[in-house]
């Protein structure tokens, strides 16, 4: 591997002939965000040059191994390519639960078949991911589960619903937990599997949230095919590989108490905003709720920066990632608040010319959901209190 | 390495215990010079002084790990006040003899130097009162300096006095270097509430040599800011010591103590404050690192990651043995029972060099708001 001093060099070098000025300034609104996908439609021709850039040369997915398309970088490397990219104010080229959830699973428990088949398009942004967990009757208690695959000799169909699908109308291929066997104890009985959300019988139905919008759906299966090599570790072994799968969708979610790349501290949000009397806000309650804001989240990013360089590239935070995941959440359901005391009366307008359509009532009413997605901030703590400090 | 041994050595000659018996022996200076003595033999004063001035040049990334196990074991020592702020102090403003005069004692050890800069009930460094004025050979002071840490037991003084009253606040303050036994110089030992013990210290026209002056002329603010910084940092080490300590001991009784027939710890209600706790370490371990790497390494930027790091551990010192207390119960709140101490010690540490509330103010006016 280069050696990092040059790797810093050909890096900013690269990243400076490649990334296009549009894509180094902050994310204006959600519909900035560059998903892929078969559906997704590129805001600009500087977006898509942006992700086939850097899809080419695997830094969509810059720490998975060359050969299933990724850069290939260890955890030193990786942090030189962010803090390169920090630099320059450059937006992640791509989101993708691809990225964050499904491909390290595949990586770990995937046969090669699966990896070479999904890895790739993941890389590229061609194919974009849904999660297939919660059920109207499984939520926190999630093992509870009742899909039902059944094997019907040379192939699987499915029967059931999930509800909480992220942009599961968007979603190319699904992954997907289900019960493989009934007679087995609860955790026994549960398969990962994966499908083209194409396949007939599969349909979603979006969900309205008191924000307004529309970001999760139901799917519903309705004798929908699965194909038997889509099966993700080994059949009825699911449990352990679908919670490998959400230490990494913990860990994503916890990066939502730092500052989004590129955005403005609150600090100075708040002082833009509301003016400064001696140098200071004119509110001392609110100034000191800023500060400690800004404060907790610069200790989680310094925190999440430390484990990652405590566990090899790649590998899976275990618990630790529900730490992430509650003081991620509660960070940010904070931050939406004091945005909104920041703004006072403005905040409340949801859809005048000034709102950017309600950007600022509608986000923090999004935000309630952070401590509920993922795993409630309640069953987080339970894992913490269970797995890392050993209670009864 | 250095981290296990600090922490064999102290759990061996001085554990909690050490502190009670010298707060039971009653009349105490603070610290025991024995256990001091043994400290320096192993190098720990040292660490953060330049190897020319007979220091290891560890930087204080070291002190900062010696200070954290200090801090588990409660054990009183004057490796902050001396070896951290004075040392800072001094390498960072001193001329070549003054260096050379005072580091080696520093390090080895055999000398203590404390800063004396408090004159109020709370802390402000940069209000100023005491005097500085100029005559044929040097200087003379006069002031009231309080709440001095290891004062009692220090043979030099670094002290901040106005040398110009015609600028307002930030300027005209310079720093002086005082033998404690100097003329006009009475010190009063004052115990504070868990046996260390802070000095009143009054200067009436103590006569110095021009060479007294440590640093430039009216710009001794700068210089006593940024010991105070390495100190801020130093407390925060020890304070994570004193919060993990006291965290440790309490997650071990909610495994043991039984009521209703089970391990209170199998209660979900104790359960998630223990792992909102530990999230919170997590945090200010974190902080602590990267504040003693940026100390070693970017000390013109310090002041804003010095007020971030102690705002937040104190917040979380703060709770975790308050919070043992209460995990504790009754015995909790005896004298017999060690849990208290880590409760008293966080508080002193937390009201030294500025408490949260100074801290969270200095961080936001360094963010400019």
């Amino acid at each position: 591997m280069t050696q990092p001093k040059d790797f810093r060099t050909q890096g900013r070098a690269w990243l400076e002939n490649n990334c296009p000025a549009d894509m180094r300034s902050p994310l204006q609104t959600e519909a900035d965000l560059c998903w892929g996908g078969r559906r997704f439609r590129f805001q600009s021709a500087d977006q898509e040059t942006w992700l086939r850039n850097m899809a080419e040369k695997g830094w969509t997915a810059p720490g998975w191994p060359r050969e299933y398309g990724g850069g290939g970088l260890d955890q030193e490397h990786l942090k030189i390519l962010q803090e390169e990219m920090h630099r320059i104010g450059a937006r992640a080229p791509l989101y993708s639960f691809g990225i964050s959830m499904i491909g390290p699973a595949l990586l770990k428990y995937g046969s090669e078949k699966l990896k070479q088949q999904h890895l790739p398009p993941i890389v590229r942004g061609e194919i974009r991911w849904a999660q297939g967990y919660s059920e109207p009757n499984a939520g926190s208690d999630l093992a509870s589960l009742q899909a039902r695959l059944e094997d019907r000799g040379d192939h699987y169909v499915l029967n059931g619903s999930k509800i909480w699908t992220s942009y599961g109308d968007l979603g190319d291929w699904m992954f997907c937990l289900v019960r493989s066997d009934s007679e087995a104890p609860k955790h026994g009985g549960i398969s990962l599997v994966l499908f083209d959300m194409a396949t007939p019988g599969v349909s979603t139905r979006p969900i309205r949230l008191i924000s307004g919008k529309s970001p999760f759906t139901e799917t519903f299966f309705d004798n929908a095919r699965v194909e038997k090599d889509q099966v993700v570790g080994e059949l009825n072994n699911g449990w352990t590989v679908a919670k490998y799968l959400l230490t990494h969708e913990r860990e994503m979610i916890g990066g939502s108490g730092l500052r989004p790349s590129g955005e403005e501290p609150l600090g100075r949000i708040a002082a833009r905003v509301l003016g400064l009397e001696s140098g200071q806000l004119a509110n001392p309650m609110l100034r000191g709720d800023i500060a400690r804001l800004e404060i907790d989240s610069e200790a989680l990013g310094l925190t999440m920066q430390r484990a990652r360089d405590e566990v090899k590239a790649g590998a899976s935070l275990g618990a630790t990632s529900s730490v992430f995941k509650y003081i991620g959440t509660e960070l940010n359901m904070r931050r939406q608040e004091l945005l909104m005391a920041i703004h006072g009366l403005a905040s409340l307008d949801w859809s005048g010319p000034d709102s950017a359509a309600g950007r600022l009532p509608r986000a923090w009413l999004r935000s309630r959901g952070n401590s509920i997605e993922g795993g409630t901030s309640e069953i987080q703590l339970n894992i913490i209190a269970k797995h890392i400090l050993g209670l009864p | 390495m250095l981290q296990q041994s600090a922490r064999d050595f102290l759990n061996r000659q001085a554990p909690v215990k050490h502190l009670r018996s010298l707060r039971d022996a009653g009349g105490s200076k603070g610290f025991s010079r024995e256990v001091w003595a043994e400290m320096s033999a192993l190098g720990w004063p040292a660490m953060a002084i330049p190897e020319e001035y007979d220091g290891l040049g560890f930087g204080f990334t070291g002190m900062g790990i010696v200070l954290q196990e200090t801090g588990r074991t409660l054990t009183p020592c004057p490796l902050l006040s001396s070896a951290m702020m004075a040392a800072a102090a001094i390498v960072h403003a001193g001329d070549d003899a003054q260096k050379s005069t005072l580091l080696p004692g520093i390090a080895s050890g055999e000398a203590l130097v404390t800063l004396a800069f408090d004159e109020h009930t709370h802390h402000r460094p940069g209000q100023v009162a005491a005097t500085a004025k100029r005559t044929a050979g040097g200087f003379c002071i006069s002031g009231h300096k309080r709440f001095v840490l290891d004062g009692a037991m220090s043979d030099q003084l670094i002290v901040s006095a106005r040398t110009d009253d015609r600028v307002p606040d930030g300027r005209g303050i310079s720093l002086f270097i005082v033998p404690a036994t100097a003329s006009g110089i009475t010190i009063t030992p004052c115990q504070v509430l868990d046996t260390h013990v802070l000095a009143d210290i009054t200067l009436d026209d103590v006569r110095l040599p021009a060479a007294a002056l440590l640093g430039a002329e009216n710009e001794g603010l700068a210089i006593l800011e940024y010991a105070l910084d390495a100190g801020r940092i130093g407390q925060s080490a020890e304070l994570l010591g004193v919060a993990l300590e006291a965290f440790e001991r309490s997650i071990a009784y909610l495994k043991e103590r039984k009521q209703f027939g089970v391990p209170i710890g199998s209660f979900q209600a104790l359960q998630h404050r223990a792992a909102v706790l530990f999230g919170e370490l997590e945090l200010c371990k974190s902080l602590v690192l990267n504040a003693l790497h940026r100390l070693d390494s970017d000390a013109n930027e310090i002041a804003a990651t010095a007020s971030m790091t102690k705002a937040k551990v104190v917040e979380t010192a703060s709770k975790a043995t308050a919070e043992a207390i209460q995990w504790h119960g009754g015995i909790g709140m005896t004298d017999d029972f060690d849990i208290g101490f880590f409760y008293k010690r966080a508080r002193i540490l937390e009201t030294m060099l500025g408490d949260r509330y100074f801290h969270l103010d200095r961080f936001a006016r360094q963010h400019g708001y």
